[in-house]
């Protein structure tokens, strides 16, 4: 719309005002929206920031983020299990959801007939509507037994140090597994709108150059659309980080950092949900707002990690979806 | 339909215009009796209706000393700074509640616990089923690792829970201690008693706890503990209002019955209170209120059992009459000494 208006605008070269009112009121009033939203994010940060601040002078911000012991009876809080544990189930969601939304959505746009294409996204896009606390439960009921029984004994004899300790079901793994369902719907069918927008001469270029099908997609249709397949994994991403019930239901909620993907953990968003509605005294739940913000900084940094990589590796034209 | 509009366009405001409304908030874990509480009061008093929002007893705290409510819940007491943010108010014991061993071996039936290997099994130092400390007084235990379940969330039941550990293991209340959360030694966490309820069911050799209510609910096996007197007792609404017989309960009614003595007393149980302003300023809420929890003490017990609460032990609610009496609605007492 705001296209239009432009165009609109051009011949009148602005100087009439009664067209440029319309103008003005539409530039404003998008502005004020705009602005809007960064308003929220700043009273947001600004309102957990007032709650935090009094905690982290308390606990000292280093001390804070560094340390390993969260005891509430002893009022010792530190912040470094949770956003272990968020790094760690984020990144185990991304490595199982990325090669199979990318390779979906590859065969779905490039190989699959169009009316598969139909069935098949249909449940996909499904996917992303199911309540995060469904998936909670599915994954406590269904995934975590399957888990302690055939998979990770299974995974435990690769004597992989990432698959060791004792099999419980509860822990890293299962969290970043039901993560990975979570943010794959996301992620394919960002994929597929990206990989829609590849010009079908590319394609054909390739092909007339005598490449096969694989080669194609390999040299033309996945480096042109790198910068978008990145957008849509920073969305999937951006799931991942913040999912409280899912993460909070299967993790284990032990706030200790180990190596191994059977062990329990803890999130940043699992813990602020579990302790805040019975946190007692100002300086827990200033803990658990610092929390919220080291959360917070986690998100804007890995996004911003994200968007440089996109522009380091850039060759293509860019067309971040995000 | 037109007959219907009209009759509502009646009713309401009549309604609106007659009915006292009094609002509380806080412990989830008396949330189900207190529901039933507040309909059969109001089916016996049209002229007062009250709610209440179960968000926990922390939040009920919170409300209460912000006077943004008419009353707040607690299941545990409020602590000492926090009483001096709430100048005046009062604890009323309701009904109470106890917290339950539960756990899930195979073959084992009648699981017995004394303190010390209960403490033992939560620290994390008690890591087989068959290890001979728990032989000694139960037989046919398999040879399974024993995995511990606990709450996750902030809860009056991990409170009581710990409460109990700290008492009876020094190395506890060195370690952990007692609270709402505490660090634990072992195992894994589950939100809410069904969160731990699904840790237990579903993995061989899980220990647990959740409130007795939710494990008779889940049919879910029980210990039976070791209390101060030396006898195994089953975990019942008997055996845990036998607990509050022998207690020296304080004026303000902040107390601990966990370990109490008794011969039956089962020895991990608690009250959970109401919290309200001694004098109260909104005179006809005020009055509602106090009458309403004279009927809770008394009527009210009656429906406590068949909602797996204990009801008070007589002699505890003719100390909590005295208490109402001495309530005060702007300055003057409202229940008579009849009742």
């Amino acid at each position: 719309m705001g296209e239009v208006a432009a165009r609109h605008a051009e011949p009148s070269g602005g100087r009439s005002s009664r067209t440029n009112l319309p103008d003005r009121a539409w530039a404003v009033s998008l502005t004020v929206f705009g602005a809007a939203v960064l308003v929220v994010a700043g009273v947001i940060v600004g309102a957990l920031w007032f709650v935090a601040a009094p905690a982290v002078k308390t606990l000292g911000l280093w001390n804070f983020v560094g340390s390993r012991q969260w005891d509430v009876t002893r009022d010792l809080y530190g912040a470094l299990p949770f956003i272990y544990g968020t790094l760690v189930t984020s990144a185990v969601a991304l490595i199982i959801a990325l090669p199979v939304s990318v390779g979906l959505a590859v065969f779905l746009t490039e190989m699959a007939p169009a009316r598969l294409r139909v069935v098949v996204s249909f449940p996909i896009s499904l996917l992303a509507g199911i309540p995060s606390v469904v998936y909670g439960l599915w994954g406590l009921f269904v995934l975590v037994p399957l888990l302690r029984k055939p998979i990770e004994p299974w995974l435990a004899r690769t004597h992989f140090p990432l698959f060791s300790g004792a099999p419980i079901g509860l822990g890293y793994l299962a969290a970043g597994v039901i993560l990975a369902i979570m943010i794959l719907p996301t992620i394919t069918t960002i994929s597929i709108e990206v990989l829609r927008t590849v010009p079908g001469s590319l394609r054909e270029a390739a092909l007339a150059l005598g490449a096969t099908r694989w080669e194609a997609i390999r040299i033309a249709v996945l480096p042109y659309s790198r910068a978008g397949i990145v957008g849509a994994t920073i969305l999937g991403l951006g799931r991942a980080l913040g999912e409280t019930m899912a993460v909070t239901m299967v993790i284990g909620n032990s706030p200790t950092i180990s190596a191994s993907l059977f062990a329990p953990g803890y999130s940043l968003p699992a813990v602020i949900a579990n302790e805040f509605a019975e946190a007692s005294g100002s300086l827990q739940t200033g803990a658990l707002a610092a929390l919220g913000l080291i959360l917070f900084a986690v998100t804007l940094l890995l996004n911003v990690i994200a968007r440089l990589l996109v522009r380091v590796s850039q060759k293509g034209p860019a067309r971040v979806a995000a | 339909m037109t007959k219907l509009i009209l009759a509502l366009l009646i009713a309401f405001p009549a309604v609106a215009a007659d009915t006292l409304s009094i609002t509380g908030a806080g412990a989830t874990f008396p949330a189900p009796l207190y529901s039933k509480w507040f309909s059969d009061y109001n089916k016996a008093h049209p002229e007062v209706q009250i709610n209440y929002q179960a968000i926990g007893s922390g939040g009920g705290i919170k409300q209460i000393t912000e006077k943004t409510v008419d009353f707040g819940a607690s299941d545990a007491p409020m602590t000492e700074d926090e009483m001096k943010k709430a100048a005046g108010i009062q604890h009323i014991p309701t009904v109470m509640g106890a917290v339950v061993v539960v756990y899930n071996a195979p073959g084992v039936k009648n699981l017995k616990l004394t303190p010390e290997t209960l403490a033992l099994i939560f620290l994390g130092k008690i890591t087989k089923w068959n290890d001979p400390a728990l032989a000694k007084n139960n037989q046919g235990l398999p040879d399974t690792v024993i995995s511990v379940a606990h709450r996750s969330d902030g809860s009056g039941t991990t409170s009581v829970f710990t409460d109990y550990l700290a008492k009876v293991s020094p190395e506890w209340k060195s370690g952990p201690g007692a609270g709402k959360s505490v660090s634990w030694p072992a195992g894994l966490g589950g939100k809410g008693n069904d969160g731990v309820t699904g840790i237990v069911k579903q993995t061989e050799g899980s220990i647990g706890y959740v409130e007795l209510a939710y494990a008779n609910e889940n049919k879910l096996e029980m210990a039976e503990l070791k209390n101060k007197d030396g006898h195994f007792v089953k975990p019942s609404l008997e055996s845990v209002s036998e607990a509050a017989a022998k207690v020296e309960v304080p004026e303000d009614y902040r107390v601990s019955i966990t370990d109490s003595s008794g011969s039956g007393a089962y020895p991990i149980a608690a009250f959970t209170y109401l919290l309200v302003y001694r004098d109260q300023a909104d005179a006809a809420k005020g009055a509602a209120l106090l009458k309403f929890i004279s009927w809770a003490e008394h009527e009210g017990q009656k429906s406590a059992a068949s909602l797996d609460y204990s009801p008070l032990p007589h002699a505890l609610t003719k100390k909590v009459d005295a208490t109402l009496r001495k309530m005060t609605v702007q300055g003057k007492p409202v229940l008579a000494a009849g009742k």
